[in-house]
């Protein structure tokens, strides 16, 4: 029935997985490491969705977790965000390097 | 691998995921960044109704290139967001983690590209909404209604963060 295999699936979530991982490292911007968690996130949905449909017992379990996985992003996102308005509150930048309280 | 429909339309899908990651992290103003990665999540949506899971793809569009697009953007226009020269990271660092992440995508491929699982479930598109509803209110009914304690939890916890209280200033002062 259907002519993609599950390897095609699984690759492209590893391409994206890498990408977004070498954001998070690289980005000095918090909100862009934040966004880079994103999609890390969604690739990793893009696993779950794929062995819902190619796996040893395929069923709808796996959607179901990528709906879980996706209201638990959706509240990382909001505190998050509420984070780095209170550190741009606070010390005025949004730059990673620059929030080394702990460092010192 | 025949060239069929849906191959053709992974395809197209899974290029344009990836030209969007690729300008995510190769652009340099951070609003054009954000409109890049609205692709990828588009995209992501449209690899979801490939592999019959038409629900998902709904939520994605809304949650991701909807809901969390949009605070993302609150959190650039709150911030300073106009430098665009900002600070190089080192080479040797930047290198050096391309490489390890190289290295551990060559490791995971090994382990997936040729992996197969024989028969493909051909019972997931039919009344996908239903099944999802079915399972979720029956067998995964205590998740769910943990869920929204998490939810309830991170609303009150971005309100606390992000008040300005300006009494407790007064006060010091």
């Amino acid at each position: 029935m259907s002519s993609v295999p599950l390897s095609a699936y699984l690759a492209l979530g590893l391409i994206l997985f890498c990408i977004g991982l070498y954001g998070a490292l690289t980005k000095k911007n918090i909100i862009i490491v934040l966004i880079s968690i994103e999609l890390m996130l969604n690739a990793a949905n893009i696993n779950l969705v794929a062995f819902s449909k190619f796996g040893v017992m395929p069923s709808i379990t796996g959607q179901i977790f990528a709906l879980f996985v996706m209201a638990v992003a959706a509240a990382e996102v909001a505190v998050g965000v509420a984070i780095l308005i209170a550190l741009y509150r606070n010390r005025n930048t949004v730059n990673i390097d620059e929030v080394n309280t702990l460092k010192h | 691998m025949t060239l069929s429909g849906e191959f053709l339309a992974f395809i197209s899908l899974a290029l344009v995921a990836v030209v969007g990651g690729v300008l995510l992290l190769n652009l340099s103003k951070v609003v054009h960044m954000v409109l890049a990665l609205v692709f990828t999540f588009v995209s992501i949506a449209g690899i979801f109704v490939l592999l019959s899971a038409e629900f998902l793809a709904a939520v994605q569009i809304l949650i991701y290139s909807g809901a969390i697009t949009i605070i993302m953007l609150f959190g650039i226009m709150l911030t300073r967001h106009d430098d665009t020269n900002e600070p190089k990271t080192g080479r040797l660092r930047k290198l050096l983690l391309f490489l390890g992440i190289l290295g551990f995508a060559f490791a995971f491929y090994i382990g997936i590209y040729n992996l197969d699982f024989g028969e493909a479930s051909t019972t997931l598109h039919e009344n996908n909404t239903e099944q999802i509803g079915i399972a979720l209110y029956s067998k995964y009914i205590i998740p769910f209604e943990l869920t929204s304690v998490l939810l309830l939890a991170a609303l009150i916890g971005a309100i606390v963060l992000s008040k300005n209280d300006k009494e407790k200033e007064a006060k010091k002062e």
